[in-house]
Formats: structure tokens, C-alpha cells, sequence
């Protein structure tokens, strides 16, 4: 059998194995090593896997899209940790599933917003930012200052199992003990919670 | 060091890159054919009937192009990081361009902060190009809470006005600037009950000769003789130790209206202030400082 232009033409077996073949090497070579290097599967010092009240938090910001304006992704540039702090490092996303980095800043980045602000001023900007920043164009969240839903806290001992399956090493107690964490939380302090403790393992200074 | 669990995947990726490259190689090679006299030979694969192809020779200047990619990936891999644990002759990390980027920021900065360091804070805040650096600074670290105008908002103060909840010395602005704040309002609704606290209210009112209601002005003060006195003092007049507001001027922070100062009364507040030590440095907390105090020296002439 000869590999000429004829066989590879004709025959779709050897066209999805050769095209196969020339496609998996960027992956190969550039996705597959990134979880046996310790860099991207070790947390950084510091960083612990979410609280049942931070997770609930976290799948809000996810559900209200703030990925879509707000990045959490500082780069090494003096200009972006002059605002932001510390650039970001792998280890600190290690229990994010998925990670929230995003793509675009319509907002600020939100890597290292934790304790940048009160909680007071975070809740009076969640539900209308127009309220203490006049130039604002984020939308008014203003309908987060309501109780979690039952789903969202029937669920949370799945969820944590279920990022328990992908690496994050929560205990039974803690599963157990988190329906209990979520009583009389609002959506607003959970997404609080959640946007106080982000980046806040490395210290905020960009020295 | 390397990054890696274990050395396999240093050779795993060393290896793959080298192989790919090879083989980019081999392709080129293989299909450098010559040109022919003559009528050029056909590929021998017939489609839709008759469709032919001629086997003509790669373009010139394509092949040549190719073999330059090569030439520059070749080069890539043997100066920067990219085969496993290889670092690259040059030495280049993403990390070692920021600290350099940095570094060579920080030599422009340096001697214009040292400058102002060595200087009063009333005397940093009387120079201009301190203004300057301290308004930049200003606007990208403050104005979420203060505002952009430095005239705060519901909550959070007003910085170009004379009132100021813990003191306006300058080394009191600067502690808070550098320390943070936190101040606390308890909640006194269980304690005075729905009623009680409208009377506080309308008391707290005719401090700074708002309308009121005189008689529950007059029960209100009772109350506050026995409650709110440890902190706002006899007079209403506060306590900048404390960072317990005047109730006798009329600036509010969260607003002097009944409604609000029921709720306020009430439910308590919480001001937190943070601290911009760690994540700003001494410098520029420094200039902050000056820039805060010239905004409100220049409101008092």
C-alpha cells in the first residue's frame, strides 16, 4: 500500500487517523503536561477550597454572566498589578471548576477584589453601583437581596461531592455539615462572601 | 528545578516538539520535486468522471517560506522556553520581563517619592506635582467609595469639605489611610423599641435644628442621655477618637432625613474604612494623604 494523494482522498479511515494524528500534538504537547506539572495542581499557600456560603456565591456570579464584563486574571504587566495587586498564579484556581478568568473587561478585574472594599459598599454597588459610583455602567443587581433559593441549597452537598470527584478535598463533615452553613443566607451575602475572598491568599501589594 | 512531577514529561514534551518539528521537515523534503521538461505528470486520482490534477512542484517561494518557519521555530526553541524544562539560552520568563518592567519603573519613581517622603505632609500637599500625583493615585484607588469629585456618597464620606469623622490632622489622615477604620454603630432598635427610637430620632433632628416633633424631641433626649451619650457625647457633639459623627452640624453621612435616621438608629451602621498599607506602600499613602488634606485646606480658605 502506498501513502500517496489517491489513498488519503479516498479513504475516510486514514483521513480521520492522519488528520487526527496532526491535531492532538498542540494538545499533547501543550494541554495534556499542565496537569503533571506542580505549578498548575498545587494550590498556593493560603488557598482553601470554598465554603459551602462562597460556592453558593460563586454559581451566583456565574448565573448573573459577571464573567461576561469582569475578568479574574491580573497579568504580569506593572500596569494591571499597579491597579490590581499581585499578578495571578495558577495555583490560586486550583478548586475553580470551572475557573472564571474570562476574556473581556468591560469591568474592572476581580482577581484581587477581596477586602479592597467594605462589605457595605459591595452590597450597596451590587444592588445599584449607580448608588456610590455616579459613572458607573454596570447593571443594578437589584433583586439579590432575597433568600437563596431551596434549589440552590437542596443541592449543595451534590455540588461539593461532585467537585470532591474532581480534586477538591472536602471531608464528609464539612458535605454534611453544609445546608446548615446556607441557613438565612441571603443570595447578596453569599455573593458578597464569595467576591471578599477572592485573591486574597497572595497578598494584595504588587512588590 | 523543574516544574514537572517527573522527568518523563519533560522528555514526553521535548521529545513530541522535536518529533513534529522533524517531521515538518520530512514533509518538505519529500515533496521537493523539480520541475520537468516536457508535459508534467499527472496525480492519477480522477474525480467527478474526468477531474484531473497535474503534479506540478511546491511554489518556490512557498517552500521557501516554509523552510524560514522552521529556521524561526528552530531558533525559538533554542533561545526561549519551550522543550520541557528547557529554559532557553536568553533566560526570558513572563516573570523575570515583569520584574525588569518594574524595575526600571521603579528608578524613574523612586527618587521623586523619596523626595516627597523626606518632606512634611502639609508641605507635600501645598506642591503641585504631588497634587497631580496624588489626584492620579486618587482616581484609581478611592473613587469607588469616595467618588471621583472626592465628595463620597451614602455611606461614605465627603472629603473636600472641614468635617471629619475621626480627625483632619494630617497624621490622622494619614493612620486612616494606612490603617483603615472601622466604625460601628450598634443597633438600638431591641434596646429602645419601634417607638423609642422615633423619639431619638426626632431628638438627633433638632440637634441640628431640623423640623422635629417637640415632645418626642423631649422624650428622645432622655434616651439619648442614657444610650447614645458614650459615644456621641452630652452635646451631640461626637467623638473623633472613636470616630463617632457630630450630630450637631449639618453634615450627614447616611442622610438627615427621619426615615433615615430611624433606620439608622435602629439597625446600627457599619463603616469600614480598609487599610491601604499592604497593598499600596508607604509612598503612596503618603501622597495620598497630602492630596486628602489639600483637597480639604482648600475648601477651608
Amino acid at each position: 500500500m502506498k501513502l500517496n494523494n489517491e489513498l488519503i482522498e479516498k479513504s475516510v479511515p486514514w483521513l480521520i487517523v492522519l488528520t487526527l494524528m496532526v491535531i492532538s500534538v498542540g494538545g499533547l504537547v501543550e494541554i495534556v503536561p499542565l496537569f503533571f506539572q506542580h505549578s498548575t495542581t498545587k494550590p498556593v499557600e493560603g488557598v482553601k477550597p470554598y465554603d459551602p456560603v462562597r460556592l453558593t456565591g460563586r454559581d451566583i456570579y456565574v448565573r448573573e454572566g459577571c464573567y461576561l464584563c469582569h475578568s479574574q486574571m491580573i497579568r504580569p504587566f506593572r500596569a494591571e498589578t499597579e491597579r490590581y495587586g499581585h499578578y495571578s498564579v495558577a495555583g490560586e484556581f486550583v478548586y475553580d471548576h470551572p475557573f472564571q478568568w474570562g476574556s473581556k473587561r468591560t469591568g474592572p478585574d476581580l482577581a484581587r477584589v477581596g477586602g479592597r472594599y467594605s462589605d457595605v459598599w459591595q452590597r450597596a454597588h451590587l444592588l445599584n453601583p449607580r448608588d456610590v459610583v455616579p459613572e458607573s455602567n454596570m447593571p443594578a443587581f437589584s433583586w439579590l437581596d432575597r433568600p437563596l433559593k431551596a434549589a440552590d441549597v437542596a443541592t449543595i452537598e451534590t455540588k461539593m461531592r461532585a467537585l470532591r470527584a474532581v480534586g477538591v478535598p472536602y471531608t464528609d463533615a464539612e458535605i454534611a455539615a453544609a445546608p446548615k452553613a446556607l441557613e438565612g443566607v441571603s443570595e447578596l451575602d453569599a455573593l458578597v462572601a464569595y467576591l471578599q475572598g477572592l485573591g486574597t491568599a497572595i497578598p494584595a501589594g504588587n512588590k | 528545578m523543574s516544574d514537572f512531577v517527573s522527568d518523563t514529561w519533560h522528555y514526553y514534551v521535548a521529545g513530541l516538539v522535536i518529533l513534529s518539528l522533524m517531521f515538518c521537515i520530512w514533509v518538505l523534503i519529500s515533496n521537493m520535486t523539480k520541475r520537468v521538461k516536457g508535459p508534467v505528470a499527472l496525480h492519477g486520482h480522477i474525480w467527478d468522471e474526468d477531474l484531473q490534477e497535474y503534479n506540478n512542484p511546491l511554489p518556490r517561494w512557498w517552500m521557501w517560506l516554509f523552510w524560514l518557519t522552521l529556521a524561526f521555530g528552530i531558533a525559538y526553541f533554542t533561545l526561549y522556553p519551550g522543550l520541557g524544562r528547557w529554559q532557553g539560552k536568553i533566560g526570558w520568563s513572563a516573570v523575570g520581563q515583569y520584574k525588569a518592567e518594574v524595575a526600571a519603573e521603579d528608578a524613574v519613581i523612586k527618587p521623586i517619592y523619596d523626595k516627597y517622603m523626606k518632606q512634611d505632609l502639609l508641605a507635600v500637599a501645598a506642591d503641585p506635582e504631588a497634587q497631580v500625583m496624588g489626584q492620579r493615585l486618587f482616581l484609581t484607588y478611592c473613587t469607588q467609595c469616595h467618588g471621583s469629585d472626592a465628595r463620597g456618597a451614602k455611606g461614605f464620606p465627603n472629603l473636600t469639605d472641614t468635617d471629619w469623622l475621626y480627625g483632619g490632622e494630617s497624621a490622622t489622615i494619614k493612620t486612616t489611610i494606612t490603617g483603615g477604620r472601622n466604625g460601628v454603630m450598634p443597633p438600638w432598635g431591641a434596646v429602645l423599641g419601634a417607638d423609642g427610637v422615633k423619639d431619638v430620632a426626632n431628638y438627633v433632628r433638632s440637634l441640628s435644628g431640623l423640623a422635629h416633633d417637640s415632645l418626642r424631641a423631649q422624650r428622645g433626649k432622655d434616651a439619648f442621655m442614657t444610650n447614645c451619650v458614650a459615644c456621641h457625647g452630652p452635646e451631640g457633639k461626637g467623638n473623633a477618637a472613636l470616630g463617632a459623627p457630630n450630630l450637631t452640624d449639618r453634615v450627614w453621612l447616611w442622610g438627615s432625613s427621619e426615615a433615615t435616621i430611624i433606620e439608622t438608629v435602629s439597625k446600627g451602621r457599619t463603616n469600614q474604612m480598609p487599610a491601604f498599607k499592604e497593598r499600596l506602600g508607604d509612598e503612596k499613602v503618603h501622597l495620598l494623604a497630602a492630596y486628602v488634606l489639600s483637597l480639604s485646606k482648600s475648601q477651608a480658605k
